[in-house]
């Protein structure tokens, strides 16, 4: 759980007063709240964690990264055990 | 060198590797603070690619494995209470209590729910105004923006259905208790690459001044841990300490200032006991005064609580670098992933958890000792 993951900015938008976005993984895609990180612009490229960005990162560096933990299998590991219904969005 | 084609790029790797080679004289013990780090350094095996002279210490950064046994008794006994929904990171379903586990209560009838960001746990809370929901806010500094994020919303949308049970930790007075610890072997410190992030590197100067020690900011990646060992090698070798950044495509000297800024107004500083370590002074977060109505410890009766630690596991001593997870009598035997006697067994950043996945074998003692 105390991966990060970084992921691509897809959507902004606010939800419940707090600002939110779409996040794509290398194809898969979920919910992060972008609070902690205003200066982050829709295609920009954040860490992702519990569902916070908490940093902004360059493309190259989050590209290379995804694709190292989908080889290992990280990617899954860190979303695949929530229980659908609780974390459906 | 099977391990070496794992990498993303070997050659880099190998320059990394031999740089280090050139640059060692004497023995180092290094401690990489974060369980990320274990891992990746456990599954690419660079502690047997690292020359004979630099040992790598596991440290206590594992969320999971630190968070106190008398908490996961609470969360066991608020999670088995009739109308509550316990929500939780997958990773603690399976640390062990005195008795059992979060797995157990759910099969024995109650509603505990895997999530995976503390917002999921509120938005389960409003579906559901009729139960109490609990989630259950563990952590290093890396996630408490989170969880301090879901206690402000509950208070912006007067969610009183919504608590949590807190039990947060912090690296810094955790790396001031491992130097100040008479048995202390560690000369230098990886600091967690996204702990950084969050809290920025300014933290650590003054523990690098006081204890003369380096510490290098290290990202996770088999890579990045390479060039934090490399880094710190020097370092040492030149006798010097500083802090410094291997990480510096995702930390900043202030780190992430909206971030702090909800942190200081829903936390405060406590004592705080870690598993298998004991009390460390001022080493925790706990809700302020402001936020204590969401506080699960007050909406539930968790009092009369008594632990009781397996007689068998040695996790106390491997949190502390005092002994490697495969140095445990129990090690793959009374105690794997499946039936984990300790809580380093169970997450995947656990050093036991890491020696076991990828397989590092059982040492006797005894004849290692003879050895
Ligand atoms: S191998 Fe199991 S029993 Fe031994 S220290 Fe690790 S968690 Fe405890």
């Amino acid at each position: 759980m105390c991966l990060g993951v970084p992921g691509k900015v897809i959507e902004i938008y606010e939800s419940d007063g707090i600002r939110m976005g779409k996040v794509d993984f290398g194809g898969l895609t979920k919910e992060a709240c972008l609070a902690y990180v205003p200066e982050v612009e829709l295609g920009d490229y954040t860490i992702i964690h519990v569902g916070f960005a908490i940093t902004k990162l360059d493309e190259q560096s989050a590209l290379e990264t995804l694709e190292l933990f989908n080889q290992i299998g990280f990617i899954e590991e860190e979303f695949g055990a929530a229980d659908a219904e609780a974390s459906s969005v | 060198m099977k391990y070496l084609e794992e990498f993303r790029d070997p050659d880099l790797a190998q320059r990394l590797l031999d740089d280090i080679r050139r640059t060692v004289t004497k023995p180092w013990a290094i401690m990489e603070v974060c369980g990320g780090q274990t891992h990746s350094i456990i599954r690419n095996g660079i502690d047997q690619l690292l020359p004979a002279e630099v040992e790598l210490i596991h440290g206590p950064g594992c969320p999971v494995c630190v968070t106190p046994l008398e908490i996961i008794d609470k969360a066991l006994a608020i999670a088995a209470q009739p109308g509550v929904i316990f929500c939780s990171f997958g990773d603690m379903l399976r640390v062990p209590g005195s008795d059992k586990d979060l797995f157990r209560i759910k099969s024995e009838g109650g509603d505990v729910r895997i999530v995976y960001s503390p917002l999921d746990a509120l938005q389960l809370a409003r579906k559901n105004p009729d139960r109490q929901v609990v989630f259950f806010g563990i952590g290093f500094e890396t996630t408490a923006p989170a969880n301090a994020m879901a206690v402000a919303q509950a208070k912006r949308l007067g969610l009183d259905n919504f608590s949590m049970l807190v039990s947060h930790v912090l690296v810094p007075p955790a790396i001031e208790a491992i130097l100040t610890s008479p048995s202390n072997r560690v000369q230098s410190f990886l600091a967690a690459g996204h702990v950084c992030s969050v809290m920025g590197t300014w933290q650590y100067v003054p523990l690098v001044e006081r204890f003369h020690t380096p510490i290098v900011v290290t990202g996770f990646e088999p890579l990045d841990v390479l060039e934090g060992i490399r880094r710190a090698v020097h370092q040492l070798e030149a006798g010097d300490a500083r802090l410094e950044n291997a990480y510096e495509r995702a930390v900043t000297f202030e780190g992430n200032v909206p971030a702090q800024r909800i942190l200081e107004e829903v936390f405060e500083v406590t004592d705080r006991t870690w598993r298998g370590i004991g009390m460390i002074p001022q080493s925790g977060w706990k809700l302020r005064p402001d936020y204590e109505q969401f506080d699960a410890e007050n909406r539930f009766d968790v009092s009369g609580i008594h632990t009781q630690e397996s007689p068998l596991c040695r996790s106390g001593e491997v949190l502390q670098g005092l002994l490697k997870p495969n140095q445990c009598p129990a090690f793959g035997k009374q105690c794997t992933p499946q039936t984990p006697l300790g809580a380093t067994m169970v997450s995947s950043e656990g050093a036991c958890a890491a020696y076991y996945r990828y397989g590092r074998a059982a040492i006797n003692l005894t004849e290692s000792a003879r050895a």
